[in-house]
């Protein structure tokens, strides 16, 4: 395969030969899919290019949605699903906002391209609202932790991922724990006060 | 960001079949926590990216017969934190923990954290990463050591002091399909002298799969990062330190390698030469701080990062040497105590 690519004279000096045959089209989407479990075939390592049907499980459900390799999943959740609680703050992830869990831990979803993500459980801050709220969140509110709100969904679900994991923390590991999340307006004691909260059961 | 193709290999060969020998045409992708910002930005422009996380042989910590470990470069930091072949290396630990954030240590990778772009912002605004503006701008970020040539910025790389002074070698794959090699660590950095050249010395085809640390050998170990606050922002300044010591304490091998404060990570051998026959005391980690910057060339703005500089290795190296190393999380910690 390395020898044919050598020899190509295509102007972007790739192999055309490996791409994904009808790319865009149904064949393709189900081979995104399963492409990262596949064994390398005679043919060489699947290519993907334009726009491809996945689907991603977030929230404990399947969802179809159609991207293309640069499309984050950040973009997937706030413009296909709706799901809007993860914020757009930082292009590099910097500020928190986008976090959400992947496989239990947390990630900032504007830094994860969304074909990366098939195959793994993907949870919003949406999964922990409802009828019956996640304590992190009725602590939140009852300790007043947000003033525009902006940063609260990351804080939100960095406290859930970072309690899971230290359910006795205490209040100088919390404070080290949420330092991947950034509030501008300064709410830091408050919300570190709902999590401290929450460790107690209060 | 541009569009690109983007591939999911499961194999080392194939991760090599899908590099492109030309500069810049592929990068490769692991937690994302770096490439995707700089894709967002342009100031990377791709036509394919290389997902390694799906092949299973980067992903693997292993102990190695006779000691030493094995650590695959997609293995994330978390994992390699909280592992038990990292007690005997705690400067590796020291300098995870420091990176302060949960996302960015669950996405992370420790190839992308050993390989990410330098964080000069005039290289993250697409200026490049020799701009001429850094020698007159705002250079407080920047270079103190190895900055007589074009490259100004500093090697951002939070574990890497910590791998250098323990002697770590790599496996870089590529560009044939059956190549292979191992390097040091050192080897795989570079200032670069020109806009061909990166700040690594990989080839544009080229994988480093895995970090191979030497076996303990009694050394003791330490990093310590003097940072602006205690939020996740890079330190202004760091080091770590690696000593054997007899049972005298006298220092028999030391290596101190410095991060934040040159275009690569920067091994003193000067405040070797003062370790070596010497038992640590904080007089001894003082004059091994000084003379690790005293070639020091600072920029217009920077002059304060060699004290800074010069704290950073004198603390790593009292806490190598079992010591206190008198910073603030020090007193705290005897506050705590007393009350």
């Amino acid at each position: 395969m390395t020898d044919s690519r050598n020899k190509t004279g295509s102007s972007s000096g790739f192999n055309r030969r490996d791409f994904l045959r009808g790319s865009g089209a149904a064949a393709a989407a189900a081979a995104v899919q399963t492409q990262a479990a596949q064994a390398m075939q005679d043919s060489g390592p699947a290519i993907v290019r334009g726009s491809q049907k996945i689907a991603l499980n977030i929230n404990g459900s399947q969802h179809d949605v159609t991207v293309e390799p640069r499309t984050t999943l950040l973009d997937v959740l706030r413009h296909q699903l709706d799901l809007t609680g993860a914020k757009p703050v930082s292009a590099d992830g910097s500020s928190g906002a986008s976090t959400v869990l992947i496989d239990g831990k947390p990630a900032t979803a504007s830094t994860i391209l969304a074909l990366t993500a098939v195959g793994k459980k993907i949870q919003t801050i949406e999964s922990l609202g409802g009828d019956n709220p996640d304590p992190v969140i009725q602590a939140f509110v009852k300790h007043d932790a947000q003033q525009c709100g902006f940063c609260t969904p990351g804080f939100v679900i960095a406290v859930r991922a970072f309690l899971n994991k230290n359910p006795n923390a205490t209040e100088a590991q919390i404070r080290e724990g949420l330092n991947g999340n950034i509030c501008r307006c300064g709410t830091y004691a408050n919300i570190v006060q709902a999590a401290v909260a929450v460790v107690k059961g209060a | 960001m541009k569009a690109f193709e983007y591939a999911a290999p499961a194999t080392e060969k194939e991760v090599l079949q899908l590099l492109s020998p030309e500069p810049s045409r592929t990068e490769i992708l692991a937690g994302g926590t770096d490439l995707v910002g700089l894709l967002k930005k342009l100031v990377v422009t791709p036509d394919r990216v290389v997902n390694i996380m799906e092949v299973e042989s980067l992903k693997s910590i292993q102990v190695l017969p006779g000691g030493g470990v094995s650590v695959g470069t997609a293995v994330t930091l978390d994992v390699i934190a909280e592992h038990s072949c990292l007690d005997v290396y705690p400067a590796v630990r020291q300098a995870i923990h420091g990176i302060n954030s949960m996302q960015l240590q669950c996405q992370g990778t420790l190839g992308g954290e050993l390989l990410q772009r330098p964080r000069c912002w005039y290289f993250r605004q697409g200026r490049g990463l020799l701009s001429t503006e850094v020698e007159t701008g705002a250079n407080r970020l920047h270079a103190i050591l190895g900055n007589s040539g074009p490259a100004k910025f500093v090697s951002c790389s939070r574990i890497a002091p910590a791998l250098m002074a323990l002697g770590a070698e790599v496996r870089v794959i590529g560009p044939g399909p059956n190549d292979e090699k191992r390097l040091p660590l050192a080897d795989l950095f570079q200032t670069p002298q020109n806009n061909e050249e990166r700040e690594n010395t990989l080839l544009p085809n080229q994988l480093v799969t895995h970090i191979i640390l030497p076996p303990v050998a009694g050394r003791t170990c330490a990093t310590y990062e003097v940072r602006h606050g205690e939020g996740p922002e890079f330190p202004l300044a760091a080091a770590a330190a690696a000593l054997r010591m007899d049972h005298r304490g006298v220092v028999e091998t030391a290596r101190v390698v410095m991060g934040q404060v040159a275009p690569i990570p920067w091994l003193s051998s000067e405040a070797e030469q003062v370790l070596l026959g010497r038992v640590v005391d904080e007089r001894v980690a003082e004059q091994a701080g000084e003379a690790a910057v005293s070639r020091a060339t600072p920029l217009s703005e920077n002059t304060y990062k060699v004290q800074l500089a010069k704290v950073a290795v004198k603390r790593a190296i009292l806490l190598a040497a079992g010591l206190d190393c008198g910073d603030f999380r020090s007193h705290a910690r005897q506050i705590e105590e007393l009350v």
